[in-house]
């Protein structure tokens, strides 16, 4: 009998490192695959070591935020069921918040900028991830009795609300007060100064985000700002003599990029698995079920949200603010859809699925197509496109489908947007779960399959396990 | 009652009542804000009577839209985010055609065809108008409603039926599919400038006194006044004279039962989605008519407000979504009396989303009628 346990539980560990070993061969093997074809498409393009780099640090840097805001809505969706379609809101706020509280004070910004609270960026990153929570909390709190579908319809308004506020002209710039006093009865209880002149939203023209580099900030942060100075002299004077900076910047940030999706791995994974995770995805399966074994599933329903929420401050953070400026166009539902997008490649449930359907994502449907026309205008030498597409399709009534082409080329970032779509109607009719979908984490904390490891497909013993 | 339905009750209703307080503070507010504003003169009775014609004739595109989303939201039970990329592909395939009408001969057929994409015709210059092109408009709501047809059939044969016993979540989630490929291939074909669409200067136009002023009602006003309502009476009786109400109605209570009852189901929903999509290619069509512009991304952003009447006036009746219509239409247009313009969507989000937490079954349910 002892024997058999042991056996059993060698089985079971031999399973669980095979199947470790499958995913990171998986996700490295997919990941090879991608960088690979982008080096190959940069030695087409004749790029230079530089060019090279900076291709891989641009890939590097949307396969790491898609990868991380599709790991954050897989707690949301995933792990809970709960149907958010307005990440991009949350996204929005955090980067937003963070940019309120870290600019600099309107007077070194410019006469026509708004200023800002001219606080450390850590403290803005921070700020603008607790206020993305707290509006996570605001949508829960009511939302969250809603129906899939009715829930979806209120984040993706709650997401417009958010963008429509980024634009109006209320919150364009408001005046602080020199100094803001508490007085009560004559007593005065409380005085600050803040830094700030005017603070606000930017309206249309959106803000410019003039405090110090967020990779210079954590670098110095951390005392390596100095050691990475000398590390770009040294890559200057041996390797690319011409202006190196930017393109190390790119990819320290894409590799930090990588870490921060590592962490949320972590974090993500330890939740799905904590006592917390198992009655999440009890939810998923069915609510009432768990709501009749005692488990408050609002609350849990509540806490997962906001906490997805707040990765999605973050990931908006990570994402726009080592930009130059944010504008409210930038925060259309069209973002909150590639990253569903990405989700469903993946397969909602499953944390490595999630990153691979980001990294696909940013790598084939997102930075592929700009690459595909790339490639193809450096393989033939082609004129100029076409205006429009009237101009384009007339000359194909004289067999020449050159123009056409060329339009086509030309449009690729639209094009690129019909490619996705195209592909999420064919995931979903074809493989709606997704690439690991299939191996969706199960709510029960114990092995449910059958003893023996005979029953290959993992699947929980749904009989009561009486048909031995 | 026992024990746990009253505490259940009582937890609900401490949830809910300092929400209700204040939906309630918020209205007594208005309500204050416009009674004196009218009375001091701060807010004029004309630019009220504007903006309730303005949220009217809104509501109606919205709630002509809206039946279409809301029948086959409650037959096919889901969520159609391509409804909004519908109205987009009517309205630019009734251009077209009035385009073509209006314009042949002087110019070139494929910029008519393109409307004009790139600005090589203005709609303006061929003279658009209900009254200085009437068979070119016409036709182009006509062929707007018809295309329209022909496009959610096709979407509905190769993209929605292959999948129509899966859930409600995996059908929304593909019908985004569906509005991202429509969307970007409209824009591909007919590119991405937004075009002015009528000869706006050359409508007629009266202007109606009000107590202290005027208010402008034009003839596209007008012609959008009888379309949409000759096509909200015209769904009535069909939905009221033909079985197809009842048959409807069956189907989305429960469509197996329907199905072994002897109703052809497919057939049902095939009648559906003609009803529906000629409904809101009429509707596309007749809103770029009034308004005057025309844009690739006109019918996603028109999307949340049609699914804000459809909620608020209960999925699966066509009486509430065109009532439903007329609520957000009027809250969009007239709630710029107590918030800054730009949140004149956010506030009929706003109310959709004070619905769904009071009444998730719509202000007009219980009298499904079709």
């Amino acid at each position: 009998m002892s024997d058999e346990t042991d056996a059993d539980a060698v089985d079971v560990r031999g399973r669980i490192d095979r199947l470790l070993d499958g995913d990171a061969t998986l996700v490295l093997a997919v990941l090879g695959a991608i960088y690979l074809a982008y080096v190959l498409a940069g030695v087409a393009f004749g790029y230079g070591l530089r060019g090279q780099l900076n291709s891989i640090a641009n890939l590097t840097f949307y396969i790491g935020v898609f990868g991380m805001l599709a790991l954050a809505l897989n707690l949301h969706w995933g792990y809970t069921g709960l149907f958010n379609i307005g990440i991009v809101g949350f996204m929005g706020i955090g980067v937003y918040v963070t940019a309120l509280v870290s600019k600099p004070p309107v007077a070194q910004g410019g006469a026509a900028q708004v200023g800002g609270f001219g606080l450390p960026l850590g403290v803005g990153v921070v700020a603008g991830v607790v206020v993305a929570a707290l509006f996570g909390l605001l949508v829960a709190l009511p939302a969250l009795r809603l129906r899939a579908d009715y829930l979806a319809i209120v984040t993706v308004a709650f997401s417009e609300i958010v963008r429509f506020t980024m634009m109006s002209r209320t919150f364009q710039s408001y005046t602080v007060p020199d100094t803001i006093d508490l007085t009560v009865a004559g007593v005065q209880l409380f005085s600050f100064d803040p830094a700030a002149d005017t603070v606000g939203l930017g309206g249309g023209g959106g803000l410019i985000l003039n405090y110090p580099d967020p990779l210079e900030a954590l670098l110095r942060t951390l005392f390596l700002w100095e050691p990475y100075l000398g590390f770009v002299g040294f890559v200057q004077r041996t390797l690319i003599s011409n202006n190196p900076k930017p393109v190390i910047d790119g990819l320290v940030y894409g590799l930090l990029l990588l870490v921060g999706v590592g962490l949320f791995y972590l974090l993500l994974s330890r939740v799905g698995k904590s006592p917390f995770g198992r009655v999440l995805k009890a939810i998923r399966e069915d609510e009432d079920v768990a709501n009749a074994l005692g488990k408050d599933t609002d609350r849990f329903k509540l806490t997962a949200f906001v906490l997805g929420s707040a990765l999605m401050g973050l990931g908006g953070i990570l994402w726009y603010s080592s930009r130059g400026s944010i504008t409210p166009p930038s925060f259309r539902p069209n973002i909150t859809f590639f990253i569903w997008i990405a989700l469903i490649i993946g397969g909602a449930g499953s944390n490595t699925g999630s990153f691979l359907g980001g990294a696909i994502f940013a790598g084939l449907l997102y930075e592929g197509p700009r690459y595909m026309k790339n490639l193809i205008e450096t393989a033939f030498e082609l004129g100029d496109a076409p205006g429009n597409f009237g101009t384009a399709v007339a000359p194909m009534a004289s067999l020449d489908p050159v123009p056409f082409v060329l339009y086509t080329l030309d449009s690729v970032s639209q094009l690129r947007l019909v490619i996705m779509g195209v592909v999420l109607v064919w995931l979903m009719h074809n493989r709606p779960e997704g690439l690991l979908g299939h191996r969706k984490e199960t709510a029960s904390s114990v092995d449910l399959s059958r003893p023996g490891g005979r029953d290959a497909n993992d699947a929980a013993a749904a009989d009561g396990g009486e048909k031995r | 009652m026992n024990i746990s339905e009253t505490y259940v009750r009582y937890r609900r209703s401490l949830g809910e009542e300092p929400l209700a307080i204040g939906v309630v503070l918020v209205a007594l507010w208005m309500a204050w804000t416009l009674v004196s504003g009218l009375a001091t003169g701060g807010i004029r009775v004309s630019s009220l009577a504007s903006l309730v014609w303005d949220g009217l004739l809104r509501g109606l595109i919205i709630g002509l839209a809206g039946i279409g989303l809301s029948m086959t939201y409650s037959i096919l039970n889901f969520a159609n985010f391509a409804h909004g990329d519908y109205l987009t592909s009517g309205a630019f395939a009734g251009m077209a055609t009035s385009y073509l009408i209006a314009g042949i001969g002087e110019n070139s057929v494929g910029a008519l065809l393109l409307v004009g994409a790139g600005g090589s015709v203005f709609g303006g210059a061929i003279g658009i108008g209900v009254t200085t092109s009437p068979v070119a408009v016409a036709l182009g709501a006509i062929v707007a409603g018809a295309s329209t047809i022909a496009l959610a059939l096709a979407i509905d044969r190769f993209v929605y039926k292959p999948i129509r016993d899966e859930s409600g979540i995996a059908l929304l989630i593909t019908s985004i599919g569906v509005a991202f490929a429509l969307r970007y291939l409209i824009q591909f074909v007919f590119g991405a400038g937004v075009r002015g669409t009528t000869a706006a200067g050359s409508v007629p136009r009266v202007n109606v006194p009000a107590l202290d002023g005027t208010f402008r009602i034009t003839a596209h006003d007008v012609s959008l006044i009888v379309v949409a309502g000759g096509l909200m009476l015209g769904v009535h009786l069909l939905l009221q004279r033909t079985k197809l109400g009842k048959a409807m109605r069956a189907m989305s209570d429960n469509e197996d039962l329907a199905r072994i009852t002897g109703i052809p189901t497919e057939q049902v929903i095939r009648t559906t989605w003609i009803v529906g999509a000629g409904l809101t290619g009429v509707a596309g069509y007749m809103f770029v008519l009034w308004k005057g512009t025309l844009g690739f991304n006109d019918g996603w952003l028109l999307l949340l407000l049609v699914f804000a009447a459809v909620i608020l006036g209960g999925i699966g009746s066509i009486y509430g979504a065109i009532g439903g219509g007329i609520v957000i239409g009027l809250t969009a247009s007239v709630s710029v009396i107590w918030i800054p313009s730009e949140f004149g969507r956010a506030a009929a989000f706003m109310v959709m989303i004070v619905i769904l937490l009071f009444k998730p079954s719509g202000i007009f349910s219980g009298r499904t009628t079709a």
